[in-house]
């Protein structure tokens, strides 16, 4: 099976003033189906770079990205652009809906768009409206309802087209604790059902819900690796921390 | 454990095995279970410096319990405790030394030793996340528990992220 997504030799460089600024250099990582991968770092580090690079949101400088088995850099705009309708689902941190369009439609935009018929895209956004609570509101407005349920209304969104791939860059950057818990559930549970996911974040306990962690230091992979779940026998290990 | 027993003693007077399960009842799923040993061997030590005094209390059919109870004097240890403010987490950290030191003699270089220690806080986050799954919603005391040492693991990753960026 080919790799969801593939980068070799991944180079960004930012050329905004007379001095050039790396900000990904020499990146090779592969993301097999149904992984969970979080991407962390220091602010600064190139995690957001990179995700923007897989999801063809930035340009590459110089070397490769690949799609499912399809080398997708050298692609034009609007190539790209049609990629991602099919291909990617986006979460942000702060949501980006379509404010003039209510809830419910923008979540079954993504899904008109990727080419699926009416019927098809309705029942999408049926079900996963009903999955993210939020059935009762699909006729209200972006900006009527709170910054959680925006986040959850953005990830239905980013889900609808049934994408190969979700990226989420600090999907949780912006909501309280108990919102976050509430976009971690659905996370693990897409990731359940076997969607793959690469996910830039700065909370550890949303990086923990990842099979792998890539840790990015200078544009640099410095660190790739699984976590490992310990499954201590006493509830009391784990909370006494000393 | 002194004090969390004259705590529980201030409410009312209880024998051993009681204040091991009010300490289980109180605290949930997510503290370690108090060992009855070591309850006994405070309470021992407890009485012996007049904190708090014990009675022997008849029982059909099996043999006399102790029933221990708070005395002034353990009151008042009890008050000072409460009323003081309560030393903040360490911050002359285990890992910190090493991260230090360590390099220095050559032996350990310090970008494995932070890649190592995130991996390694990430699975005990990874455990206090199940571990927030399995409890209870109902279990306050418990769930706040847990987010307590999230928020401080939080921390020491943030912790860490800061070392990588001024020492490695």
């Amino acid at each position: 099976m080919n790799a969801v997504a593939k980068t070799v030799n991944l180079v960004k460089i930012y050329q905004d003033g007379a001095v050039p600024v790396p900000a990904v250099r020499g990146v090779d990582l592969q993301v097999e189906p149904g992984e969970f991968v979080a991407v962390m770092g220091p602010s600064g580090s190139g995690k957001s770079t990179l995700v923007h690079m897989l999801g063809g949101l930035d340009t590459r400088t110089s070397g490769e990205i690949w799609l499912d088995g399809k080398r997708v850099d050298t692609l034009s705009e609007s190539a790209w652009a049609l990629l991602r309708r099919k291909k990617i689902g986006f979460v942000f941190q702060f949501f980006n809906l379509v404010a003039n369009m209510t809830v419910g439609d923008n979540v079954e935009l993504p899904a008109l768009l990727s080419g699926a018929s009416p019927k098809v895209a309705r029942r999408r956004r049926e079900s996963l409206l009903a999955a993210l609570n939020l059935t009762d509101r699909a006729d209200a407005a972006p900006a009527q309802l709170s910054g959680g349920e925006q986040q959850r209304v953005a990830l239905a969104r980013a889900l609808a087209n049934e994408p190969a791939l979700l990226l989420a860059d600090e999907p949780t950057g912006n909501l309280d604790s108990r919102n976050t818990r509430d976009v971690l559930r659905l996370l693990g549970d897409v990731h359940k059902d076997g969607q793959t996911i690469v996910m830039v974040t700065h909370d550890a306990r949303v990086a923990s819900l990842a099979d792998r962690v890539v840790s990015l230091f200078d544009g640099e992979i410095v660190d790739d690796g699984r976590i490992v779940r310990r499954r201590t026998g006493t509830a009391g290990e784990v909370i006494d921390l000393r | 454990m002194r004090l969390h027993l004259l705590a529980l003693l201030a409410k009312e007077p209880a024998h051993g095995y009681e204040l091991k399960q009010a300490l289980e009842q109180t605290f949930g799923s997510a503290y370690p279970s108090p060992n009855i040993g070591q309850i006994y061997v405070t309470l021992g030590r407890l009485e012996k410096d007049g904190l708090v005094r014990a009675v022997d209390v008849e029982q059909s059919n099996r043999p006399n319990k102790k029933v221990y109870y708070l005395t002034a004097k353990g009151r008042e240890v009890l008050e000072i405790w409460v009323d003081e403010p309560t030393e903040g987490p360490r911050v002359r950290d285990e890992f910190f030394m090493k991260l230090v030191l360590a390099p220095l003699t050559g032996i350990a270089d310090r970008m494995a030793l932070i890649n190592r220690q995130r991996r390694h806080y990430l699975s005990l986050m990874s455990d206090l996340n199940e571990l927030l799954s399995r409890t209870p919603p109902t279990d306050r005391v418990a769930m706040l528990l847990i987010e307590g040492a999230m928020l401080h693991l939080q921390a020491d990753l943030d912790w860490l992220e800061r070392c990588q960026e001024d020492l490695a």
